[in-house]
């Protein structure tokens, strides 16, 4: 697992932690039972408090990411892989309408815009 | 949760300073920041929790027991690190540990060596012949050796160089990763709890201004900025404090949601750092 904190980011930093272990469960680098550090062993490490690496795996384990198993710790939850492409596809959407909110504000054409797209596909 | 300490209504009367209806609570496993200016009350605070001074109304528990009454119970659990120095001069480090060792049940002499060698100290040197970094860092040493569940430090990194408060931040960390142990942590050097504390407590004048969970603080809090010709009562009622000069304005709000809904690109929301966020509380002096 890897985990790299910027502190010049406007995403606080919890919302980092658990966006990239969620990056990494869907990208299929970390997979089903395997096991995470603990929250204060996490801490401890990215020296940073408790609280946030706690708040990072509530989110996670609240969009049934992981799974806690009290006296045992946590690990990646089974995934459903349609599940994970329809969050995906939620991401990709959110980006879309920022690109294209921006287009609008410097009257870049929908067809203007679907070229560049075709072009950079290619 | 297990609450270590626990303080409720806490009040202390001097002529020219009151400390009023302090209310706040630490869990156990959790590193507390106790921020504020100078003069704010925290010294006044952590030695009331001490019962170092006789608080006027309020009550103060710590481990579930009260303070006075258990007075000698609670201490033997405590590692109390003060800002001001209070050896002997003239004695030896060992000498004052060997004093400081006899107050404590749990006194563990290879805890303390350890600390001694990993903060480059010697033993055998007088209290007067050290610098202040190094005083500091054998009060820490002694907090640190007799197994305490709460650290109380006041101040413990005033003075120190940024290397050394990194390593205390560390030693720290390590201090709590086992879940049992809590720190309450005073200084005006934010960057220092910033990052590991898990609870900001605020005090300023007297009067506790938030004591919350740092997660929360950081979402709710944002910073506000625009230009003049959009601060209306709409606005200003949103904000906490407000800081105006010729080309624009910025205050601290927890309601930038609304504010952005309303006013859209035409203002600028920003995430304050927690020293932001003091500035902007403590900003009528």
């Amino acid at each position: 697992m890897k985990i790299i904190i910027s502190n010049s980011s406007k995403q606080p930093i919890y919302e980092q932690i658990a966006y990239q272990i969620r990056e990494q469960i869907i990208k299929g680098v970390l997979i089903e039972n395997t096991a995470l550090p603990s929250i204060r062993n996490l801490a401890k490490e990215l020296q940073i408090s408790v609280i946030t690496t706690k708040r990072a795996y509530e989110e996670l384990e609240r969009d049934g990411y992981i799974n806690t198993v009290p006296g045992k710790g946590t690990f990646i939850a089974c995934q459903n892989v349609a599940d994970i492409k329809e969050q995906k596809y939620k991401m990709i959407e959110e980006d879309l309408i920022k690109i294209i909110e921006e287009s609008k504000v410097f009257d870049i054409s929908k067809s203007e815009l679907i070229e560049m797209i075709n072009l950079i596909y290619e | 949760m297990e609450k270590i300490l626990e303080i409720k209504n806490l009040s202390k009367n001097y002529d020219n300073f009151k400390l009023e209806d302090v209310n706040f609570n630490l869990e156990k496993g959790y590193i507390m920041g106790f921020i504020g200016p100078n003069g704010a009350g925290k010294t006044t605070t952590i030695k009331l929790i001490m019962n170092l001074i006789k608080r006027n109304s309020g009550e103060i528990k710590v481990f579930g027991l009260d303070n006075l009454h258990d007075e000698k119970k609670i201490k033997n659990r405590i590692g109390f690190v003060y800002d001001e120095c209070n050896y002997y001069d003239n004695l030896s480090l060992k000498d004052n540990a060997k004093m400081i060792a006899d107050f404590y049940d749990k006194w563990s002499w290879s805890e303390f060596d350890k600390y001694i060698e990993k903060f480059e100290l010697d033993k055998n040197q007088k209290i007067k012949e050290l610098s202040k970094g190094m005083k500091t860092k054998f009060a820490i040493a002694t907090a640190l050796s007799h197994d305490a569940e709460l650290l109380i430090m006041d101040e413990p990194t005033s003075g120190l160089d940024p290397i050394f408060r990194q390593e205390i931040i560390n030693i720290l960390q390590e201090y709590i990763e086992d879940g049992n142990r809590s720190i309450i942590f005073s200084t005006h050097i934010i960057s220092d709890i910033e990052k590991m504390a898990d609870y900001i407590t605020f005090i300023n004048k007297g009067k506790i201004v938030f004591s919350e969970e740092k997660t929360k603080i950081e979402d709710e809090y944002r910073i506000v900025k625009g230009g003049l010709d959009i601060l209306d009562s709409g606005i200003q009622n949103n904000l906490i404090e407000i800081k105006k000069n010729k080309f624009g304005f910025s205050g601290l709000t927890l309601n930038s949601s609304a504010l952005h809904e309303k006013y859209g690109e035409a203002i600028v929301i920003d995430r304050p750092s927690i020293e932001d966020i003091m500035l902007y509380m403590a900003g009528e002096r």
